[in-house]
């Protein structure tokens, strides 16, 4: 039955999500089914079945084929919506760049997964990271509730006339997709009036005011084109605020800061991470607390565009990082450190950035491996010069 | 914030320059032959055909690709392909 009022009903990731794109009205969903992410497109096949949804499932033969109809739908004003995984999200990259640089509405689900071989269907970011430079928009939820809220603001912020770049929500297979925890959800009425009208969604196939999308151009506006995408990202930040804070005043849940901050006030050493983990290095953080010890949590919630300002503000005090990556660039290091040294680069910050690559193929990441990082580096048994490897306990 | 830019063009004539160095060969009419049925003006690719004030198709030789289509095409066999090496 449709929400007429606010509810907390107990979810998976999955459903919060799916709850959330029913209450967002899209009217298109071309999705192609692919572990974790399946049962998000399954309760919204109900929803539209059980009459709650007024949509359209387009049941495509591939990933490839199902953001390709996403961005014909898109292009055409509709409000469109799917969702994948790890092969699934490999199998659909080429049209997620073509749907970024159309600057194409589109809201997505990626449930991070591992990429094989040898066949593997747990959590870790190789996956999401994938997207890093392609001009979507990206968020990390770190539990349902999260990723419930980004999905509602993700409609939102799309489509703002002056953005119009897809937005990707990411959160953990099977730890937040089809974990089941409390989620409290808005009325329908409430989402209604916080989200745009749809039909003011600009399309770019109008029968009226034909053209062409995609064309040969010169190199020259080529390069305008990804100046412009640039310029909308760095701009969107604003945007993403105002949002947040709209929806921290409506819900009381604060996403305007961008980063989610835990005891970093007057912390000396600061963990980053994203997504689930985030959560045990947030418990690490009130054991390690109630030693005495100055440290707190970041989890980037929002990856790209990337938040300059609060992420500086955070690390203002602070005199050691640690970065948890659960995604590895071959020959590099940890995907996310490489964001934080850049910035320390940057801005000139006198910290110390250490490396730590954790949970890779959904090894259990647990709050015991940020205290023995911790406890590890205090020590000087590492420099930050390294990258280091943490498997269930043990350096590898 | 600034404009978004989006990668969509009008359609125009020539937004590559001119097409007609492509081609090796060319079509050429032989209006006693044709029928006025249009086929070569709907099946043109570019398109590089016009249709005269008298039913008649003219080809735009500055954007003939020279690809043949409209010599496949043509049910009268009014088409020839001649060749410009």
């Amino acid at each position: 039955m449709s929400i007429t009022s606010r509810v907390k009903k107990v979810l998976t990731g999955n459903h919060a999500t799916a709850y959330a794109v029913m209450q967002a009205r899209v009217d298109v969903i071309p999705a192609y089914p692919i572990t974790p992410q399946t049962t998000i497109v399954e309760k919204l096949d109900e929803f539209i079945e059980n009459g709650l949804l007024d949509a359209s499932m387009i049941r495509v033969e591939s990933e490839h084929s199902a953001m390709a109809a996403a961005i014909g739908a898109s292009a055409a004003g509709a409000r469109t919506y799917t969702a994948t995984s790890s092969h699934g999200l490999l199998y659909m990259y080429e049209n997620l760049w073509w749907a970024a640089n159309a600057r194409l509405p589109i809201v997505a689900t990626f449930v991070t997964r591992a990429i094989g071989p040898p066949w593997n269907i747990w959590s870790d970011h190789q996956d999401i990271f994938t997207l890093r430079d392609t001009g979507w928009i990206l968020f990390m939820a770190k539990n349902a509730q999260e990723a419930y809220d980004l999905t509602i603001q993700a409609f939102k912020i799309a489509e703002n006339p002056n953005i119009r770049l897809p937005v990707g929500v990411g959160y953990d297979g099977f730890y937040t997709s089809h974990t089941s925890e409390p989620v409290e959800m808005l009325s329908q009425d409430e989402v209604d009036s916080f989200l745009p009208d749809k039909r003011a969604i600009k399309p770019l196939l109008d029968p009226e005011h034909p053209y062409t999308i995609g064309n040969l151009p010169d190199a020259s506006f080529n390069f305008l084109i990804r100046k412009n995408m640039w310029s909308s990202m760095e701009s969107s930040l604003d945007y993403i605020r105002k949002v947040g804070y709209e929806y921290y005043l409506l819900t009381g849940r604060n996403y305007g800061d961008l980063v989610d901050k835990y005891r970093t006030d007057d912390a000396e050493t600061i963990f980053v991470s994203i997504g689930a983990m985030a959560n045990e290095g947030i418990v690490a953080v009130d054991k390690l607390r109630a030693r005495g010890v100055k440290v707190g949590h970041m989890a980037l919630r929002l990856l790209r565009p990337f938040p300059t300002a609060e992420v500086l503000d955070v690390l203002d005090g602070a005199d050691r990082v640690i970065v948890f990556s659960r995604a590895l660039s071959m020959g590099k290091g940890g995907v996310l450190f490489t964001e934080l040294a850049d910035l320390a680069y940057r801005y000139h910050l006198d910290i110390d950035v250490y490396d730590v690559v954790v949970g890779l193929s959904g090894v259990e990441v647990v709050d015991n491996d940020f205290i023995k990082i911790f406890r590890d580096v205090s020590e000087g048994v590492f420099d930050n010069k390294e990258t280091i490897f943490l498997l269930g306990g043990k350096y590898v | 914030m600034s404009k978004v830019l989006y990668p969509i063009s009008k359609p125009g004539p020539g937004a590559v320059g001119k097409t007609s160095t492509w081609r090796w060969q060319k079509p050429v009419i032989d209006l006693n032959k044709c029928t006025k049925c249009g086929l070569c003006w709907l099946y043109c690719p570019e398109p590089a055909f016009d249709i005269d004030a008298e039913g008649y198709p003219v080809v735009k030789y500055d954007w003939c690709k020279g690809c043949g289509i409209c010599y496949e095409e043509c049910p009268v066999d009014a088409i020839e392909m001649v060749s410009e090496e």
